[in-house]
């Protein structure tokens, strides 16, 4: 077990060095904090990015349209000029109270500590198997992380003619990994009545020539070693099959918190991620967390933007002008139709501000009224029309008032007359 | 037609057709007696039939009838398993089994269980009451209403157990030939010619341990069988790692008379899991899930540990158990034709097979056959993947880790496509070494193992965009 001195002396340390790792950590040395050390576990930093080949990123952060690649490569940079230490093919194997982690390298074991730790391990999308799709298991099924790891890391396909499962942003750019890779998607299979993802892209597998099946459940995956049909059956229709060689599971993504789950840090059931209060503070407050480990999925930039500013209240708490951590009141929902709130704590009404919003979101489509409830009064309303993978943001200041109790969101759908 | 041994050259001892797990414990057993052994595999990697999905728990036989073939295997392979596992490397994890009662009926059955278990030779099995079980296992919903405590079962590695077995008879001088599919043999009194899709193997005797297909080896070669397999299928729920916390023991259900009944136990490496389901089909091969299965286990999971609500899915499967229209271990001496069947090994086959394969020795040894066995041999060393264990990303030398969830090194991916039982798929290599049985199911090592595994696997996991 290695502690040398000069590892003890880490002010902050950001595991994982993705859109949110970087910017967090690139904000932090701007903002005057010594020892900034980022440990990510591939061989090159930039998290997801770097595996998708494709525009648009960068328009936040750098004002320009990049490819996934060259926006992960200017974050890079980025870090490196502001002084970040990025240490790579270094896996955190796990949290302990208080800011010290164990880590694994080439070189095996040892324990690093830090005054601060920013936990910004991102997100993946849920396999085929947490899914429960049924029928027998070739090989030949993938997320499209993997495949887009596959064809824009290692130039490499693992099958030709795929059907891709979900419609949601990422089913789209799985679209275009295909065409990039000469892989000719069969078909796009969705289990709602329309598309996930916004209109626009919708129309662009239209134009691709990819068969799109709404209201469509899976019957069944057949094949023994490789992929040989998908079993589907769209409402009111006959099963179909359709002949194929592979298939790209996309979407469903949920936060990579493997390691708060297994250690000490409290997990938000709905979110998947660690509980946090507006300030990305976990329930160990030495831990902090920002970007997609905090609630499945934003863009990037809004990752970057968020690990722009949870630098801001990680230096603040360094400097010992954060709020107190024990004045939280928490936000919570019972209501089905709502799949998460994040952060799940706002700190008391005398407060620094922390995050200007509550974000949520909704399991399927909702019309209707969307109420925040403390003490059975109705503090705050909205009226609300959105689709499932669509953001909802709630004022902080809007629910500031003089009492400490628990707020509850609840959501009256609107009733057709 | 390429030959092994061609027909001039010296036959085999015994050729055992199928590397289950049955398969290896003979190939290692008759080995280690000194007799020159050939184990034959259609499949690319061995354990690819029966042996690939079970619920890798060490059985003490407590609840086996005490008269059959089945509970002496299990109790003679358990032995020697506690034997021999410390010396080839293999984990084990005493962890202890209660047969839980969720009503007052199967409370009323527990008796009779501890009768049994008595009978067996068994003298630790006892009846403890709701708060004792509480005490031992706290997540467990407070509507047990008392179990039986079994100290003795344990759980082990399910892969890592047979690959030692047969490395142990490939290093002490046996052969493998896997991707070999037995098709036909001929005997002439003295020597059977089998014919494989690749080869002709000569040899003495032959062991029939084909698993799902044993009947039809027999039917084939022999002319008959003495039994029908009927698979039988069991799905299963692998949940999170966070959730083996909330259980230390197995946790079995009052059985029934035709199967064990769902599972919720821990694996060596560190799930829990919940299965598996009995059911009777005709296909040999179809181990599909299917979505209404997995929604009933995992309930089934969740009624006995609430907690596990909040825990999500990692991996599910199934496996097929070549269950007969017997009860009992179909093992078959045919003197006249130097073959010995080992058929209808249902669901017990990982707790037995160190003693089955005793048996089948003892059976063929009576038959006249004589060997000198190895005075000193070779002992070799499982893989070390268990949790507990200490594994090779610990080590100072440990290099790149491939797959995050699991922890598997570059190394050990090597080294688990080198050799004899170099694997050939990637369902070989993930009982090899895991990678992608985590949670991310190969969501971030995909890439780099498709760029590791070019050029090794019969079915490509990648191509190269530009090669054409």
């Amino acid at each position: 077990m290695m502690s040398s001195q000069a590892d003890r002396e880490i002010d902050v340390l950001v595991i994982g060095g993705g859109p949110a790792g970087l910017s967090a950590a690139t904000r932090l040395k701007q903002l005057g904090i010594r020892h900034v050390l980022v440990l990510d576990r591939e061989p090159v930093a930039g998290g997801i990015p770097r595996h998708c080949g494709h525009p648009p990123f960068g328009m936040r952060e750098f004002k320009r349209v990049m490819t996934g690649p060259s926006y992960a490569a200017k974050l890079i940079d980025t870090a490196l000029k502001a002084g970040v230490e990025i240490r790579t093919s270094t896996t955190v194997t796990a949290l302990k109270p208080g800011g010290h982690l164990l880590i694994a390298d080439h070189h095996g074991v040892s324990e690093l500590s830090a005054k601060r730790i920013i936990y910004a391990t991102g997100v993946r999308e849920t396999p085929r198997s947490a899914r429960l799709i049924p029928g027998s298991r070739p090989g030949g099924i993938l997320n499209t992380g993997a495949l887009q790891s596959m064809v824009y890391l290692k130039q490499r396909r693992p099958f030709k003619l795929p059907v891709i499962i979900g419609s949601e942003l990422v089913s789209f750019s799985a679209i275009q990994t295909c065409r990039h890779a000469g892989i000719k998607v069969q078909a796009m299979i969705e289990a709602n009545p329309r598309i996930t993802a916004r209109r626009p892209v919708g129309l662009f597998a239209k134009l691709s020539g990819v068969p799109v099946y709404t209201d469509t459940h899976i019957i069944r995956v057949e094949g023994k070693n490789r992929v040989e049909a998908l079993i589907v059956k769209t409402a009111g229709k006959d099963p179909l099959r359709i002949d194929c060689d592979g298939l790209i599971v996309s979407g469903k993504f949920t936060p990579e918190s493997s390691l708060a789950r297994c250690g000490h840090l409290e997990i938000d059931p709905a979110t998947s991620g660690p509980r946090v209060d507006q300030f990305g503070r976990c329930s160990d407050p030495v831990y902090f967390a920002a970007g997609n480990i905090l609630r499945p999925v934003e863009t990037a930039g809004w990752s970057w933007k968020e690990g722009w500013q949870i630098a801001q209240f990680v230096a603040d708490d360094l400097a010992g002008v954060a709020t107190a951590h024990d004045t939280a009141i928490h936000v919570f929902s019972h209501d089905a139709l709502i799949q998460y709130v994040m952060p799940q704590l706002i700190s008391s009404p005398d407060s620094k501000p922390g995050f200007d919003h509550l974000q949520l979101r909704f399991t399927g489509p909702a019309k209707g009224r969307l109420y925040a409830l403390q003490n059975e009064k109705i503090i705050w309303s909205k009226t609300v029309n959105s689709l499932p993978e669509r953001r909802i943001q709630i004022p902080v200041s809007s629910l500031r008032t003089n009492s400490h109790s628990a707020i509850e969101l609840k959501f009256e759908p609107r009733v057709s007359t | 037609m390429p030959a092994p041994n061609g027909s001039n050259a010296d036959p085999y001892d015994v050729a055992i057709i199928g590397a289950g797990v049955v398969g290896c414990a003979i190939a290692r057993r008759f080995t280690l007696e000194g007799a020159r052994v050939a184990l034959i595999e259609k499949a690319a990697d061995i354990l690819d039939g029966a042996s690939k999905a079970n619920s890798a728990i060490l059985h003490t036989a407590f609840d086996a009838p005490t008269d059959s073939l089945e509970h002496a295997c299990i109790r003679d392979g358990y032995r020697e398993y506690m034997d021999i596992h410390r010396q080839l490397g293999l984990p084990l994890e005493r962890c202890g089994a209660h047969v839980v009662a969720w009503n007052e009926e199967e409370v009323a059955g527990l008796e009779g269980i501890l009768h049994q278990a008595h009978d067996s030779g068994i003298e630790d099995v006892q009846i403890i009451d709701a708060s004792v079980l509480r005490d031992r296992e706290p997540s467990l919903s407070t509507t047990a209403l008392a179990a039986i405590s079994v100290p003795g079962e344990c759980i082990i590695d399910p892969w890592s157990a047979p690959y030692v077995y047969l490395t142990q008879a490939l290093e002490n001088g046996a052969e493998v030939f896997c991707g070999h599919e037995v098709k036909s043999g001929q005997f002439d009194g003295e020597t059977w010619q089998l014919e494989t899709s690749k080869a002709h193997i000569n040899c003495r005797s032959v062991i029939n341990c084909a698993g799902l297909y044993g009947d039809r080896i027999d039917q084939n070669l022999l002319g008959a069988s003495g039994f029908t397999i009927t698979p039988r299928k069991g799905q299963f729920v692998v949940y999170d790692k966070a959730a083996s916390g909330l259980i230390e023991s197995v946790i079995l259900p009052v059985p029934s008379a035709r199967t064990k009944g769902i599972v919720v136990f821990r694996t060596v490496f560190g799930n829990l899991v919940v299965g598996p389901t009995a059911e009777d089909q005709q296909s040999r091969h179809d181990a599909s899930t299917d979505e209404e299965t997995l929604r009933m286990l995992m309930k089934s999971g969740e009624t006995k540990l609430p907690d596990l609500k909040q825990i999500p899915v990692t991996a599910v499967y199934a496996g097929l158990r070549p269950a007969s229209e017997f009860k009992d271990y179909q093992i078959e001496n045919h003197t006249d034709k130097n073959w010995i069947t080992v058929g209808g090994i249902r669901s017990t086959g990982l707790s037995s097979a160190l003693g089955i394969a005793h048996y089948v020795y003892e059976k063929y040894a009576e038959s006249g056959n004589k060997h000198a066995c190895i005075k000193s041999p070779l002992i070799p060393q499982a893989n070390r993947l268990a949790e507990r264990a200490s594994r090779d990303w610990e080590s100072e030398q440990a290099g790149e880790i491939v797959c995050h969830c699991e922890l598997v090194t570059r190394r050990e991916v090597e080294q688990a496509l080198s050799g004899p039982l170099g694997a050939k798929s990637l369902q070989g290599l993930k009982r090899q070494t895991r990678v992608t049985m985590g949670r991310c199911q190969g969501f971030y090592c995909s890439a780099r193992l498709a760029e590791l595994t070019a050029d090794q696997f019969d079915l490509p996991l990648s191509e190269g965009i530009n090669d054409e």
